[in-house]
């Protein structure tokens, strides 16, 4: 084995001697009932490392510039799934976008994710959004009337066949990109379809026909159009459509 | 204000107040309030599996886990609860499965094992395959199982409700709990829950360090509500620094990746853990290699520019083992550093990861109110909560299991008593601490800023109490935490809103910050010796003789309103194991 060559990896902050912060502007929506009915826009410019994470400029501002800016975050690095917004318009986590990959020469804008309704900056209601969820029966159905002692057996390929939409983190950022969602918010969305094929395909469960009746609903998944927006924005790489494609199939099939 | 009643309360919907909740909904008319919602605890951000000793991939048993975990935690574990831990591991894994948590197979279909620091097959003869795991994503597959049972059993959340203040009422000379009062942040509305059981389970205190893995949001919050009421913590001194955190960020990597095979190297490219560790090297405890790396960085073996960091290496390892086994880790190293892992070493240093102190509590998850006393109606489980299964140092791997079994226990006890007994009376007023803790913030026109005393917090707290500590320094954070704490009185806020005050929660779980803070540092100077994560440059030896005992730490008010920390100890429960020398 060859031993690695140890001084290749010197980032973040490789250069001590010239300061890496750069002068952006952050362009937020801003939404406060209490204050004006109306939201607006408003530009803070402020200093900050290219190598930092928009959530870090959020943070700049609301600690050290104007601290009634509201936003959700908690875990910082993409897992608890808190601070799903619309930066320069498209989906992101603010905790997973980089200063430095979303051209920091013009102003970045960041506002709420949209089709759920804005409640105060950059904070929207997500009840509509855990309701949908709650209503594809998220959780594993056996019939198993004697617990097996030991754990059940699955094989590695039969694992593997739902692993994709084990990854999801409920931030929302699918369903509130789809335009379907925006236009009628009846619609289940990508979010609650990727936690249905999570159990549908899973070699444990045994109620794969009844979450299919569930989607096979007016409101469930013949309203997907296949924009694949969803794909594009899901923070954990989930490849929501394909999974939304292959509900479709097992509802004409009846095979999964 | 609104006044709720309801059998048993859950404060915090992580792994342990979620697998309590599961337990005691079942029993019990239950209601769980989270600051967060539940899916954005920081269980999920646990990666790399959960003990037991399944023995699915080779042989193994309980009772060598037993030896592992009071080894681990440098025999300051009460080894009963240990043995509890070890032997109900096994169900507790068992059960999640059958719950529909998607583990990693083996080829016969069972769950996958893999190795972890510290875990060790026949009391230290070799690593054994005792973690059982779903890729680098076990705890956020932990956090959706129990959400989904939890969404099953029809368990009842108030979601964004923060929990400030435990009520304690005196029954014939009995102090018990009789609920507790928590903030809306939708609204700004108070509420006061009645209730016959509460459960704190609203996880750790990270954040009061800079270089943390912990979430913005873990404040101690559970700790701090008890601990103003007169309640003793435990343990505080005894803080875990993980090993792999990314440099300067601290985000985590888990061990997993270690016990895939990863490597921790110098500048120099040596592996230099065998020189710490001869038989476990990079699978020592957390402790002694959080020790080693920044002896290596001290020596002048570290890496980078300002030599402030080292390396870890999985370059040897295919690919596909890391898509496989490690997807998520690689993925952060790849957004916050622009490393590719399968062909460059990741910066990694020690991060401030998991309290082992915290409420004392039985083996049933009751809340102690001395060395021996229950707190009738209060009970405790996971991080928040110190039993104590994790001593002075936890093993990787047993907090995912601690908020299981723990967790579990307090939920099935909780509901057993308030099956039995009848709602404590309130005190007057209920309400009144928060309200004006509350008005307080929101109308002071003081000239402090939270961001600011919290930035000078977390400053001190990284250079004088992480891994290597000595009585100048912890007298250093002694006197800083101090001063904050004076500052803290000044301290002003710009949201004057109701609704989703977050500038007000910050302040209020600042203040929390703080009295954690001073509990931590306060106990840290007593302890004149090593053991664990307490390392005292000056007393650089484990002593028993005087030191082989619990810290309780209680808050006192003198009659001048000060406040201070007075210092307590209790004894170490010992059944299988005496004290060895600790070599890995």
């Amino acid at each position: 084995m060859a031993t690695p060559v140890m001084d290749k990896a010197e980032t973040p902050g490789a250069a001590p001697a010239a300061s890496p912060y750069i002068t952006v502007t952050f362009r937020v929506r801003r939404f406060d009932p209490e204050v004006a009915a109306d939201a607006f826009w408003e530009d803070f410019q402020l200093e900050i490392d290219p190598k930092e994470r928009v959530l870090d400029g959020l943070h700049k501002i609301k600690w050290d510039m104007d601290g009634t800016l509201t936003f959700r975050r908690s875990c910082a690095h993409g897992i608890c799934g808190s601070d799903a917004m619309r930066i320069n318009g498209k989906n992101r986590l603010a905790c997973k976008t980089l200063i430095k990959d979303i051209n920091p020469e013009k102003p970045i804008t960041v506002e709420p994710i949209k089709g759920l309704t804005v409640l105060k900056d950059l904070v929207v209601d997500m009840e509509p959004f855990f309701q949908a969820y709650r209503d594809v029966m998220p959780f594993l159905i056996t019939k198993d009337t004697n617990e097996p002692t030991r754990e059940r057996l699955q094989s590695a390929a039969d694992r593997e066949r739902f692993d994709d939409t084990t990854k999801c983190i409920l931030c929302a950022a699918c369903t509130s990109s789809c335009p379907v969602f925006w236009n009628d918010g009846q619609y289940f969305g990508p979010a609650a379809i990727v936690n249905a094929h999570r159990f549908i395909f899973d070699s444990r469960d045994e109620a794969g026909e009844q979450r299919l009746e569930i989607l096979n609903d007016k409101d469930g998944v013949w309203r997907c159009r296949t924009t694949f927006n969803c794909t594009d924005a899901c923070p954990r790489g989930i490849e929501v459509t394909k999974a939304i494609a292959e509900v479709k199939k097992a509802l004409i099939t009846r095979r999964f | 204000m609104k006044i709720h009643k309801y059998d048993t309360v859950i404060v915090g919907a992580g792994g342990a107040g979620m697998r309590a909740a599961i337990e005691s909904t079942k029993r019990s008319r239950t209601a769980v309030l989270t600051k967060l919602y539940p899916t954005r605890s920081h269980t999920g951000a646990a990666q790399g599996g959960m003990a037991a000793a399944l023995a699915n991939v080779e042989e193994d048993n309980w009772e060598w886990h037993t030896f592992d975990t009071v080894k681990g935690g440098d025999y300051l574990v009460d080894q009963d609860a240990a043995e509890i831990l070890a032997k109900e591991a096994i169900d507790s894994v068992l059960d999640l499965e059958k719950m529909g948590l998607p583990f990693n197979r083996t080829p016969n279909g069972t769950i996958d094992q893999r190795r972890f620091g510290g875990h060790s097959r026949n009391h230290g003869e070799a690593p054994v395959r005792r973690s059982c795991y779903a890729a680098d994503r076990t705890g956020h597959m932990i956090l959706q199982t129990l959400y989904q049972n939890c969404v099953k059993e029809g368990v009842e959340f108030f979601n964004e409700f923060y929990v400030l203040d435990q009520l304690i009422t005196e029954v014939d000379g009995v102090k018990k709990s009789a609920g507790v009062v928590a903030y809306e942040l939708a609204t700004g509305e108070i509420h006061v829950f009645q209730a016959k059981a509460v459960i704190y389970a609203s996880g750790g205190c990270g954040k009061f360090f800079k270089v943390t893995s912990n979430a913005h949001t873990l404040t101690g919050d559970g700790q701090a509500a008890v601990y103003r009421r007169g309640l003793p913590l435990e343990d505080m001194e005894f803080f875990q620094f993980h090993p792999t955190g990314i440099w300067r960020m601290g985000i985590l990597l888990t061990e997993g990746a270690r016990g895939e095979g990863g490597i921790l190297r110098n500048k120099d490219g040596e592996r230099f853990m065998e020189k710490y560790a001869p038989v476990m090297k990079d699978l020592a405890s957390r402790d002694v290699v959080s020790r080693s790396i920044y002896t290596e960085i001290r020596e002048g073996r570290g890496c980078g520019p300002e030599g402030d960091h080292v390396y870890l290496d999985l370059t040897h390892l295919p690919p596909e083992q890391l898509d496989a086994k490690l997807p998520d880790i690689t993925e952060f190293a790849r957004t916050y550093l622009g490393i590719e892992p399968y062909t460059d070493p990741i910066p990694i240093q020690p991060t401030a990861h998991y309290a082992m102190g915290g409420i004392p509590t039985n083996v049933e998850g009751e809340v102690l109110s001395d060395n021996t006393t229950v707190v009738p109606g209060l009970y405790a489980a996971g991080e928040v909560a110190c039993v104590s299964v994790h001593g002075a140092n936890r093993l990787g791997t047993n907090s995912l299991l601690d908020i299981n079994v723990f967790g579990r226990r307090a939920g099935i006890a909780a509901a057993n008593y308030s099956q039995t007994a009848d709602f404590v009376e309130l005190p007057e007023d209920p309400a009144s601490l928060v309200v004006e803790q509350i008005e307080q913030l929101r109308s002071s026109t003081g000239n402090e800023r939270v961001a600011e005393l919290r930035r000078e917090l977390q400053e001190t707290m990284d250079a004088n109490v992480m891994v290597f500590r000595t009585e100048q320094t912890i007298k250093t954070a002694v006197e800083k935490i101090a001063e904050l704490r004076e500052r803290y009185k000044n301290v002003a806020i710009q949201d004057k809103g109701k609704r989703f005050n977050t500038d007000l929660l910050e302040a209020v779980e600042l203040g929390n910050l703080l009295d954690l803070a001073e509990v931590m540092a306060v106990s840290a100077l007593a302890r004149k010796e090593s053991r664990g994560g307490h390392y005292r440059e000056d007393y650089p030896n484990r002593d028993d003789v005087n030191f082989m005992r619990h810290t309780m730490a209680y808050r006192e008010v003198g009659d001048d309103g000060t406040e201070t920390v007075r210092l307590d100890y209790k004894p170490v429960v010992q059944t299988r194991y005496q004290p060895m020398e600790r070599k890995y």
